[in-house]
């Protein structure tokens, strides 16, 4: 009768048997597969290598002009912009630039990765209830599963260094994008999806012309939320090796150095408010149509 | 009107519910659509319609919320499926197409106006209008060229780079027919299309609809819940009651010989002298005459007790004559062979067959005689008297009280 005391659990030997048995065959796994699925994310590493040496070997004035002029074009307000490049001039003379610089070509990889496979799962998710079904919990894991958790086996695999780095900010920011992409195509007006197809759209028609226009405010909200995530991921990142502005960071709560911290902190911030602004005000702009009459 | 049928809908069904085609034998057996909700939790939507709409015709389904009006018009470019039933539309067989088929039918036979207008709101107003043409592939200039043909035709001439949201309802719902126009297609299907606009700007656009009918000659399909407008647009009416079909027929068939109770009760309500015409209350004249002089006129007179007739000749109608002067004359003059000159014929007032009775209604009082009913041709197509009229306008006061 010793279960109504003691919670009748596996004993200790069966337990690390488990243990072992998947840990080994995980092993074996990456041992006998890890060099091909190396390969196969080796395009993708070539190109955030080059793109984080472009940004570092450009003239530091250039790409402050580029990113002002992204910014101009996509919010036209001259306090912004002034903003954007008095912060980034800061960062600069901080001696942040280069760290900010990695950070800024992860950050844009992962958002795009994120976009390009997010979309399609949320409109995937949007046309069928059992893909919802499915998806929906495992989202719900990727976004409350201690991040440290999937480094572990994506480590074992892959090692330490970039890709890993951008799996686990994906993994970590994909959600939002993926469940308002979906939410955005639901929300869509009933009568004007009935007034497409009336008019004999084709299903290709309808998510083009119709659909992912009509669901623009979401999915760039989405964008916005997966952005914002991909920066809060950074310092974790960097415990695998991902260069940036992670890195000081994580040497100044291992060392105390508060200030050291403070400015990294401050440089990453900056950052985020950058993308932030930059994105919602694009959204905004691309939906003029719906706030005809009150402008 | 010729009488070429254009759309055909045979014993069509349509259960709502996980499984309405276990449902469907319960209501073949007649049970009611209560009975049927309380025994298997399916709603019953379309209760065996059967239909024919001509070529040409403006075809009014009316019925009250939740009749199935709207149920009822997406069935024919199956935008909802029947559980059981057959639509035709011309000699193809709508339920036999495939999805692609289905595509290509929805985008060359019918076009479709909604309640709330389903405006594209990221789209132009031009580029809402040539959606229907972006659809089936047309180029772009092509399509913009002839939607803003059709954006002229509906008055929204300059309208074209504003957005839906910057338009009035109206405007709105212009653009919405301008973009079934432009696609040239034979039936219009018209879901509540006015409903949502102001009494004002509603008639103004049945006033349009009508129009733009008498130039076009499309197959409209309109759906209403206000029997005001059904009666006004339509040729013929059909009232939808939970589902099941009344009355087909004629707005004068439904005013004057309601099917039953429930038509009645409808059309208790309605202003009579501003639904029925002219001609469906007009009489076939009684003493038509065809004479060139006096004497023959009063010859032919003589055959009946009538006072006065009226006067045709080879060019048609042209006036009534009173015995009383015509014997005067012959009386004064002696010159029985006199031509009837315009001094002895009386062409005061006519009406036309398709004059509402409101509109006539100071004329009769305002005549001794029944007044002559004359089409845009010249030719006498019945007599309209106080009688005939008080009798079709007293029926309703009489159910009114």
């Amino acid at each position: 009768m010793s279960w109504l005391t003691d919670f009748p659990q596996l004993s200790r030997e069966t337990l690390v048997a488990i243990r072992q048995s998947l840990d080994s065959a995980y092993r074996d796994f990456s041992r006998e597969y890890g060099e091909v699925i190396e390969g196969f994310f080796d395009p993708l590493l070539a190109f955030l290598i080059w793109f984080e040496k472009l940004l570092i070997a450009a003239p530091w004035w250039l790409v402050i002009a580029i990113i002002v002029a992204i910014t101009q074009i996509a919010t036209r307000s001259w306090r912004l912009s002034a903003g954007v490049a008095v912060s980034l001039f800061l960062i600069g003379l901080f001696g942040m630039w280069e760290d900010t610089m990695s950070t800024l070509s992860i950050i844009t990889v992962c958002t795009l990765l994120s976009i390009v496979l997010g979309v399609p799962i949320g409109i995937l998710m949007a046309r069928s209830d059992r893909a919802q079904a499915i998806i929906t919990p495992i989202l719900d894991v990727m976004q409350t599963m201690p991040a440290f958790v999937y480094l572990i086996p994506v480590v074992m695999l892959l090692g330490i260094g970039k890709i890993p780095g951008v799996i686990a900010v994906v993994v970590y920011a994909i959600p939002p994008v993926i469940r308002l992409t979906n939410l955005g195509i639901r929300l869509v007006d009933r009568e004007v999806l009935e007034a497409a197809t009336s008019y004999g759209v084709s299903p290709w028609q309808k998510l083009i012309n119709v659909q992912l226009p009509l669901a623009m405010p979401n999915i760039m909200a989405g964008v916005n939320q997966t952005i914002m995530m991909a920066l809060a991921m950074v310092v974790i990142a960097s415990m695998i090796g991902v260069a940036g502005l992670g890195q000081p960071v994580l040497r100044s709560i291992t060392n105390q150095y508060f200030t050291l911290g403070l400015f990294n902190g401050l440089a990453i911030v900056a950052l985020a408010i950058i993308f932030d602004r930059v994105s919602q005000a694009y959204a905004k702009r691309s939906q003029r149509y719906m706030g005809g009459r009150s402008e | 009107m010729n009488k070429q049928v254009q759309i055909r809908i045979e014993k069509l069904f349509k259960i709502f519910g996980p499984t309405p085609a276990k449902v469907l034998p319960q209501v073949h057996e007649g049970k009611s659509k209560d009975q049927v909700l309380a025994d298997t939790g399916h709603t019953v939507g379309l209760k065996d319609i059967n239909l024919e709409i001509h070529r040409g015709e403006i075809f009014v389904i009316m019925g009250l919320s939740g009749s199935g009006k709207s149920t009822l018009i997406r069935h024919f470019n199956r935008i909802i499926d029947p559980t059981a039933g057959q639509i035709f539309c011309e000699d193809i067989d709508v339920m036999q197409l495939n999805t692609k088929q289905l595509r290509e039918f929805r985008r060359q036979k019918m076009a479709m106006v909604f309640q709330h207008f389903g405006l594209l709101p990221h789209y132009t107003v031009i580029d809402n209008v040539a959606f229907g043409l972006k659809t089936q592939g047309v180029d772009k200039k092509t399509r913009l060229a002839k939607a803003r043909q059709w954006l002229a035709d509906v008055g929204l001439n300059g309208y074209e780079e504003q957005y839906p949201s910057q338009l009035s309802g109206g405007q709105q719902q212009r653009v919405g027919l301008a973009r079934a126009l432009c696609t040239d297609a034979e039936i219009l299907l018209m879901d509540e299309a006015f409903s949502a606009l102001d009494p004002l700007i509603r008639s103004e656009m049945q006033d349009q609809l009508i129009q733009l009918q008498e130039k076009l000659h499309k197959t409209i399909v309109f759906i209403t819940h206000d029997l005001d407008e059904a009666l006004r647009l339509g040729d013929r009416i059909a009232i939808l009651r939970d589902g099941e079909l009344i009355q087909v027929g004629a707005p004068k068939d439904i005013l004057l010989n309601p099917a039953d109770d429930y038509v009645e009760a409808f059309v208790r309500d309605v202003n009579r002298a501003r639904a029925l015409t002219v001609e469906n209350v007009m009489k076939s004249p009684s003493n038509r005459i065809t004479a060139n002089t006096i004497g023959e006129a009063l010859q032919q007179m003589k055959a009946t007790p009538a006072v006065f007739a009226y006067l045709e000749n080879a060019d048609g109608y042209q006036g009534a004559v009173l015995k009383n002067t015509l014997e005067k004359i012959v009386r004064e003059t002696d010159d029985a062979d006199a031509p009837l000159c315009e001094k002895v014929i009386e062409d005061t007032v006519r009406v036309s067959p398709d004059a509402l009775l409101e509109e006539v209604i100071p004329d009769t009082l305002d005549q001794d005689y029944p007044l002559p009913v004359v089409d845009e041709e010249g030719n006498l197509k019945g007599e309209l008297s106080r009688s005939s009229l008080a009798q079709v306008l007293g029926t309703t006061t009489a159910n009114e009280t």
